[in-house]
Formats: C-alpha cells, sequence, structure tokens
C-alpha cells in the first residue's frame, strides 16, 4: 500500500499529475489517496522531490 | 453562490484569473472558484515571466514586481558562462512576480469586472448529463453544492483532476514531470538584475538549475529535475541543498516551496462538449525553461474569448469551443511549444562535455537579431565538431 510521510510531503501536487489511475488528490492543501484505485505501483513516489511517499507491504 | 452561470472557472491562478476577468468583461456570468484558503498562497513557482508577455495583459505595477531582470547567464557544467542580455535572451529575462500580490491582483480584477469569487472552494465532481459538461458539485465550508454553467473552464494548474474527471488523461509521463524544490534565499550577494541558470548532471541532471534574483540581497533558488531521475538518496532537494552548500553556505532560507512542472506536450485536445482546459491543466508549460504564467494567461483569456462567442450563439458545444484549441496550436505560443520541445529533447540527449562544447562555441557571439536557426549555424561555423551534434535538431525544426 502506499504510504504518505505526511510530516516530509510538500503538498505540491506531482505525484497526482503522474499517477496513472488518478488515485491521488490535494484536498485543502492535504495530500490524500484513494485506496480504491491506488494500485501501488510505485510511479508517485519517484516524482516527489521530497522522498515522501512510499510503496510498503503493511496493510 | 448562485446555482447557475454562463461560465464555471476551476482554480484561481493567473490562467483561472484572466479567463474569469475576460468572460465578466465580454457579459458573461462568472463562477471562480479555487481550493486554496487564499489566491496566490502557497506560491509554486519561480515566479519569472517575459517583460513583453506580460504586457500584453496589463501594465507592470512595483507593487507585484520584485525583481527587473536585464540579464540571463547559463552556467556549462564546467563554468563557463553564457551572458545574454535582455535583448538577446526572450522571456528567460523579464520580471521576477511576487505571485502572492500578483495572483490577488489578477482576480480582484475579475471580481471588479463581475466574476464572484469563491476561495476553500472546490470542485469534487464534474456535472455530466449525456456525455456534456454542465458544470460542477463543489464543496464550500464542508456543504456540497451543484453550481451549473453553459462553459466550464479547468485550470486547475498540473494537479489538474477536473479534465480527468471528465474522461480525459491528463496523466504526465514520469520522466516529463519535473521534480521541484525552491528556496527563497535572502541576505545573499548575487546580481539583483540576473537570472542565472545552471546545467549539468552534477547540478541538476536533465534539468537546470535556478538563481532569480528577488531583490537587491535575495533570491529564489531552485531545482528542476525529471521526475524519473530522482533516486531514493539523491533527490531533487539533494542537489538543491548540495548547491546551496558550494555558493550560498550563510543565506538564509525564509521560504521552501515544491511543485511538479510538466514539460510534455500539451494535451492533445483542450476542449470537450460543454469544457475547456486552459494553462498548466493543458500542459501548456514551456518545454525548456518550465516556465508557465504567460501561457496560462494567454489560454485563459482566449478560452473566455471563444466561450463568451459559442454561449452568445447558444451552442457549447465540443465543435462551437474548438476554434480555441486550433487558435492557440496555430499561435505564436503554440508553435513555440513545439519548437521548444523538440529543442528540450535534443539537450537532454547532451552530456556534459558536450554542453560544455556548446557553451564555449557560444561564449563571444554578437547575438545581434538572433534566431534559433541563426544561432545553430553561427555554432557549427565556429565549432564545425557540433555538427553532428546538431543536425538532428536542425532537421526537426526545419
Amino acid at each position: 500500500m502506499l504510504n504518505i510521510h505526511r510530516e516530509i510531503c510538500g503538498y505540491c501536487g506531482a505525484c497526482v499529475s503522474v499517477c496513472p489511475e488518478g488515485a491521488l488528490e490535494l484536498i485543502d492543501a492535504w495530500l490524500s489517496v484513494d485506496e480504491s484505485l491506488c494500485i501501488a505501483c510505485g510511479i508517485c513516489t519517484k516524482a516527489c522531490p521530497l522522498g515522501a511517499l512510499e510503496v510498503t507491504d503493511e496493510e | 453562490m448562485k446555482s447557475d452561470y454562463d461560465i464555471l472557472v476551476i482554480g484561481g491562478g493567473p490562467g483561472g484569473a484572466l479567463a474569469a476577468w475576460t468572460a465578466a468583461r465580454s457579459g458573461c456570468t462568472v463562477c471562480l472558484i479555487e481550493k486554496r484558503p487564499a489566491i496566490g498562497v502557497p506560491v509554486r513557482c519561480a515566479e519569472g515571466v517575459g517583460k513583453e508577455l506580460l504586457r500584453e495583459y496589463m501594465d507592470p505595477d512595483p507593487r507585484w514586481i520584485s525583481a527587473d531582470i536585464r540579464r540571463a547567464r547559463i552556467v556549462a557544467p564546467d563554468g563557463t558562462a553564457v551572458e545574454l542580455d535582455e535583448r538577446k535572451a526572450g522571456a528567460e529575462v523579464g520580471y521576477v512576480l511576487d505571485r502572492k500580490i500578483f495572483d490577488r491582483e489578477l482576480v480582484w480584477k475579475a471580481s471588479e469586472a463581475g466574476a464572484d469569487v469563491f476561495v476553500k472552494t472546490r470542485a469534487v465532481a464534474p456535472i455530466i448529463e449525456e456525455g456534456v459538461v454542465k458544470g460542477a458539485t463543489v464543496e464550500f465550508c464542508g456543504e456540497r453544492k451543484d453550481i451549473r454553467a453553459k462553459v466550464t473552464i479547468a485550470a486547475d494548474g498540473v494537479e489538474s483532476k477536473f479534465a480527468r474527471w471528465c474522461g480525459i488523461d491528463t496523466t504526465v509521463p514520469l520522466r516529463e514531470m519535473m521534480s521541484c524544490i525552491q528556496y527563497l534565499v535572502t541576505d545573499i550577494d548575487i546580481d539583483p538584475h540576473s537570472n542565472d541558470f545552471y546545467l549539468g548532471s552534477d547540478v541538476a541532471p536533465e534539468g537546470y538549475l535556478w538563481v532569480f534574483a528577488k531583490g537587491e540581497r535575495s533570491a529564489n533558488i531552485g531545482i528542476g529535475i525529471p521526475a524519473s531521475k530522482n533516486r531514493p538518496e539523491m533527490r531533487a532537494k539533494h542537489y538543491l541543498n548540495r548547491f546551496m552548500k558550494e555558493h550560498y553556505p550563510d543565506g538564509k532560507i525564509i521560504e521552501c516551496i515544491f511543485g511538479g512542472d510538466p514539460v510534455c506536450r500539451p494535451l492533445p485536445c483542450t476542449v470537450s462538449d460543454g469544457l475547456m482546459i486552459i494553462g498548466d491543466a493543458a500542459r501548456v508549460v514551456d518545454p525548456i525553461t518550465g516556465g508557465g504564467i504567460g501561457n496560462a494567461m494567454y489560454t485563459g483569456r482566449l478560452a473566455a474569448e471563444i466561450a463568451a462567442r459559442a454561449i452568445s450563439a447558444g451552442d457549447t458545444s465540443k465543435e462551437a469551443l474548438m476554434p480555441y484549441d486550433t487558435e492557440w496550436r496555430t499561435s505564436k505560443m503554440g508553435k513555440t511549444l513545439e519548437r521548444n520541445y523538440k529543442v528540450k529533447e535534443f539537450f537532454i540527449t547532451l552530456n556534459d562535455e558536450k554542453l560544455n562544447d556548446l557553451a564555449r562555441s557560444i561564449e563571444g557571439i554578437n547575438f545581434s537579431d538572433i534566431t534559433v536557426m541563426g544561432l545553430l549555424t553561427e555554432i557549427i561555423k565556429r565549432n564545425p565538431k557540433m555538427l553532428i551534434e546538431l543536425k538532428g535538431l536542425t532537421n526537426a525544426l526545419k
């Protein structure tokens, strides 16, 4: 699953635009993931300039 | 907040503001919504804009101009610096704005012209009836409400979702999403009239690092690298921090911003039945500089003009809105975007050695009456070794 490190996230939207499933969204400048859409492909983790996103095995 | 408008604009950046301003002036009823609690903040931009571009829309005002830029310097990996003055550098010199004030001014103008403006209001879904976009469901201070409109203009920036909800794929390829971070640094020695661009695989692989003057002793210092170049141990922020340590170790960082910048080609189509897409959401960002303010304003104004015309003719179908798409593609902006995309694709193939060669070839050239083709010819004349490197580019630009 996708883990958002909120203490690192800069709420910039780079990850939102590269997500092929449209699973990410900025709501009130707060990054939100729609788990029903996220396929944990990890593309967003690469786009983040800060390293705030991580795909983990944890449920 | 009314429930029916001629035009609904989603997003209060320069593109959205120009769309709302233009539409309101043409007599349309307009609603502009912005999801953030305030217009213009947080800034997610290096704030540079060409002087000519800006003057097409409004007279420069010292209240929102942080620096008047007269020179651009391009620094190659080996330190060779190519200096371009105002006459030669085109849109790379101009003004460094204070977007916090500038964006508010634009929205204020839209509001003065009659547009209804709502902040902290986000679109949560489009209203689509029989395949036609008829507005949006919005969330306004915790309450949901339908706003119907004859034309909806998606101006929701790089993280655009609205067009996607309407069935248009707006995904940016990873290698064409620039991963950016910028510091506003004070108490540093800079040339207050210069915008400097640093190139090289050690500084910013396949991207560039910028130092944009923001006054006498402060600057926007930032970096953009392709998202695909980010590594866990070496991300955009690591490159920038290393540059800061080497060049401005005593600078005080008083602001820190992040952002994505799409340097892909524009969307294949920027209209649909009842829908128009403008600015960063339409991916009309300059692929070389990553600059998008001027293009957002241009597409915003054009979209509103075409929308107003379509509304008064009683036809807001895709076909009726299509002149917007056709017109911007055939405009100077559209042609520049296509040319600069090819130039960008060429430049990312150059390694440091070739970049140094190129910079040394350009050094000292008299740039009077410069064109891209003229510059390439001059480089090849001075450094025939570059012929092979530049052949692909000259062919692409023919």
